[in-house]
């Protein structure tokens, strides 16, 4: 099988945004590592939604056994290296680390250290063997799209034995990883060396195949024993305002990933961007245009500060590299000049000129899709009907996790993932293993 | 502001902190920049026929982000011709006349003895320091450690030094030994003026796993160095202190072994030391360490109200006793403050795992009639702010200090005093009474 995944095109526009937070070298590791209290019962491990035992893992480190502590990290975690990356710590397992509480500063980096661990065995070739694999049983498993949760299904899947194939509609897997994070989080390329490592477990991975399309659901559940289903969200929300379809307005996760993507896309000429929203994508989309060099980069919110729900310190950072916020800024057309873009007309007659506007303001949800499978139920608001702690649902052949189930971080897409591994596995009636690695961290 | 100054011996000293022999005592120059960044004396690296020295020959252990904690090394004695380092010895008292110039010597024959003594005394140094304590290298040939791990030749050897100098002898003393008294009384009965301890102590400090030799690697081989450093410092201590407290010792101690700071400094006064000498530390960090030894020695002087560094010798040392008489029915207790704990927990895994389990989650029972005064506060904290606060139980604590030691939050757990006016008992009043035998044991 020819490997699709690392088929990204050259002249990527991401490829010119550095790395914020670099990998440590080995001496800092350590010094970081043996910082550590070693915590009994520790909060990190509570607040972590996938529950990878970080004070083991980080006092492996200290004592030069990275492999070791990338086998603690990705047992509980198959995408250790993408969570240790995206994950927002601050909000997770760092802000629940006691030096908080101790008022000492800094706070463990659980996440560089995690990194650290993992894209040491990614990178020297000690990965390969790292986790006990069971022998092939038979059982076929399908999961459809390629992001966090079904590579997470997929892969805990492989290594009990299952011979699983991931259906992906695009050309690279990895899903949002690839296309949507931050690239001074993580890249395109990092990203796709984690798809290589779930790869590297024993999946299938096809990419250009579109259930629904090329497969029918039901048909793609008569071919397998089983069939995940965690294909995320739709496409980008609209305003729904006039102007909306103009050349230069694009909707952020469509934007996103044009950046790191698409070969050859530029922003010369751009002297001023808007972005309108106020989540997580939109903050992540102005620091983007930040770094790229847009001279004036506008965060168009439609209340106050206080009342976004994007991080409060990814904010302080967006604005420590010159990003302004317009509050109470609620669109009201794209007004434009000459047949281009020139600003955004908002509600109270205020005008913000721009040349560049992106409207990251959510995504559509994929109810539809989902309800294309025989038996599987969605909610009111379109997402998928999954048991929260299995993913099972109304198809005793069809589970569900990660974004399409409503969740929006990818440490609960893989912890989504897991869970329905773990009910796959008990669903097929795979033999229990004492050192099987979707048993590790939270149930 | 406390006179720091000392007597050792008939050697006046303008402070008790001295640097040891070794490689900060190697040169003249050294020793000058020493004095003047406040040291009050300095042993010069051990004079005697130059030697030559191996790459590498120092190593180190590290604990956590704590680099140095003890130290090893293979170095000889100095590597310098004697005529230079005399002309320096002279140089040096020549432009500091008040500082303290002790020569280290290590030869071997008696007349070699004789000579190298009347050379030193010549040269201007202030008293002498017998090296019987190199553990490596030198003792292969029969010197250092290999005299000072046989009494009788010590005895000997110091005896001759002793009979040619007009000056101070100090033998220095090797801790590589059953019982330090030994080899102390035995420099005592041969005359000497002083005792130096500890030399290093005999030591493999690791090993390269990769190499398969152990540190410090010499091409593809390695040999037993001398171990120093902070982690000695509690070995130092003991055996400075069974000499200080051993009425047949009475002739001033120049401690050695693990001395960093001031407090080093004053623990090992308050057990009967005259001097202290400094090595690894400054290989560490220079010389320049001394003037905090200085400044904070005084201000504990002064605090504690003590005119002089004197009235600080050998406070502690009665306080030094025997197991046997040790108070029985002393007790303390953990408590752990609900305000300063953090929520590591580690001291309910220790006290869990090596202890008598007294420490208690927020979540845990109380035994009825049990004491434990900071329960309520405890779960009142884990209750409000999820921070895992664990509590003690008075009852079950057995006083045994662990929790304090892990807790690393400073004056977060405390031990508070219980004993609740029992009188005192040792063991030694049990074998006096006959109430010494405690039941379960293999008679019964």
């Amino acid at each position: 099988m020819t490997p699709q995944s690392h088929a990204l095109p050259a002249q990527r526009l991401e490829s010119g945004i550095a790395d914020s937070k670099p990998n440590f070298i080995p001496g800092d590791a350590v010094a970081e590592a043996n910082r550590c209290l070693y915590c009994h019962d520790a909060p990190c491990v509570q607040a972590c939604p996938t529950g990878i035992d970080i004070p083991t893992f980080i006092r492996k480190i200290s004592t030069g056994n990275v492999k070791g502590s990338a086998r603690t990290i990705l047992s509980a975690n198959l995408l250790g290296l993408s969570c240790a990356r995206v994950c927002p710590v601050e909000a997770l397992c760092v802000g629940a680390c006691v030096y908080n509480e101790w008022h000492r500063s800094p706070v463990i980096p659980i996440g560089r250290l995690q990194r650290f661990a993992v894209e040491t065995v990614l990178s020297d070739g000690s990965a390969k063997g790292l986790l006990s694999k069971a022998k092939p049983n038979g059982k076929k498993v399908a999961c459809v799209g390629a992001g966090p949760a079904s590579l997470a299904c997929a892969g805990y899947l492989a290594l009990e034995g299952c011979d699983v194939t991931l259906y992906e509609k695009r050309d690279v897997a990895g899903g949002l990883n690839v296309t949507g994070v931050a690239p001074y989080k993580m890249n395109a390329e990092s990203a796709m060396t984690e798809v290589e490592f779930i790869r590297s477990l024993g999946v299938t991975i096809k990419t250009g195949v579109e259930i629904g399309k090329d497969i029918a659901p039901a048909k793609l559940v008569d071919d397998h024993d089983a069939v995940f289903v965690g294909v995320g969200l739709g496409a980008d929300s609209k305003l729904g305002i006039p102007g909306e379809d103009a050349a230069g307005v694009f909707g952020g996760v469509e934007w996103v990933e044009k950046m790191k993507l698409e070969s050859g896309y530029s922003l010369a000429g751009v002297q001023r961007a808007v972005v309108i929203g106020g989540g997580n994508t939109a903050i992540d989309v102005v620091r983007e245009l930040a770094k790229l060099g847009v001279p004036d980069v506008a965060m168009l919110y439609r209340r106050t500060e206080a009342d976004m729900p994007g991080y409060k310190h990814e904010m302080e950072l967006a604005r420590k590299e010159g990003v302004r916020l317009v509050e109470k800024a609620v669109p009201q057309q794209f007004v434009l000049a000459g047949g281009k873009l020139a600003a955004v007309a908002l509600a109270d007659g205020r005008e913000v000129a721009c040349d560049l506007a992106i409207v990251a303001i959510g995504q559509g949800k994929l109810g539809a899709f989902v309800s294309s499978f025989p038996g599987v139920a969605t909610t009111d608001k379109g997402l998928a009907l999954g048991d929260p702690m299995s993913g099972t649902t109304g198809n005793p052949k069809v589970w569900v996790g990660g974004d399409v189930t409503g969740g929006e971080l990818v440490v609960t897409a893989v912890q989504d993932g897991k869970r329905a591994a773990r009910s796959i596995a008990a669903a097929l009636g795979l033999p229990s293993r004492d050192d099987s690695p979707m048993q590790a961290g939270h149930r | 502001m406390a006179d720091l100054s000392i007597n050792f011996a008939g050697i006046q000293s303008p402070n008790p902190f001295w640097l040891a022999s070794a490689p900060p005592t190697n040169t003249g120059d050294q020793i000058m920049r020493a004095f003047d960044a406040g040291w009050g004396g300095a042993v010069w690296k051990t004079l005697g026929d130059p030697i030559v020295d191996t790459s590498s020959r120092f190593g180190s252990i590290d604990v956590g982000n704590s680099r140095m904690v003890g130290f090893n090394n293979i170095e000889l004695i100095t590597d310098r011709p004697l005529d230079v380092n005399l002309r320096e010895i002279r140089e040096v008292k020549r432009k500091y006349p008040k500082h303290v110039v002790i020569a280290s010597l290590m030869v071997e024959s008696k007349e070699d003895w004789r000579d190298i003594i009347k050379m030193c005394i010549d040269a201007g140094a202030d008293g002498l320091e017998l090296n019987f304590g190199c553990p490596h290298g030198m003792c292969e040939r029969g010197m250092g450690s290999a005299v000072g791990q046989e009494p009788e030749v010590l005895k000997i050897v110091a005896g001759w030094a002793v009979e040619f100098s007009t000056i101070p002898v100090l033998v220095k003393l090797t801790p590589n030994v059953g019982d330090i008294r030994v080899p102390g009384v035995a420099a005592v009965e041969a005359g000497a003026h002083g005792l130096s301890l500890i030399n290093t102590i005999k030591s493999i400090v690791g090993v390269d796993l990769d190499k398969m030799v152990p540190y410090p690697v010499v091409g593809n081989r390695a040999t037993n160095g001398g171990y120093c450093g902070p982690a000695v410092k509690p070995i130092a201590l003991h055996m400075v202190s069974s000499l200080g407290r051993d009425p047949r010792v009475n002739i001033p101690i120049s401690g050695i072994g693990g001395i960093a700071t001031w407090r080093d400094a004053a623990e090992f006064i308050a057990m009967g030391c005259t001097s202290v000498q400094v090595c690894t530390a400054v290989m560490h960090y220079g010389f320049r360490i001394v003037e905090d030894m200085i400044d904070g020695l005084s201000n504990f002087l002064d605090e504690k109200g003590m005119k002089s560094v004197n009235e600080l010798r050998g406070k502690a040392l009665g306080a030094y006793s025997e197991w046997g008489d040790l108070d029985l029915n002393y007790k303390v207790a953990a408590q752990i403050d609900p305000e300063k704990c953090i929520g590591c927990d580690l001291c309910y895994v220790a006290c869990r795992d090596t202890s008598v389990h007294c420490i208690h989650t927020a979540g845990e029972p109380l035994i009825a009639g049990h004491r434990a005064p900071t329960r309520d506060k405890a779960i009142a904290k884990a209750t409000a702010t999820g921070v895992h606060v664990p509590w003690v139980d008075w009852d079950e604590c057995t006083g045994c200090n662990l929790c304090s030691h892990v807790c690393p939050v400073p004056g977060c757990i405390t031990m508070v005093d219980d004993t609740r006016g029992k009188p005192f008992e040792s063991w030694n009043d049990r074998i006096a009474k006959g109430t010494n035998k405690v039941p379960g044991g293999l008679r019964g």
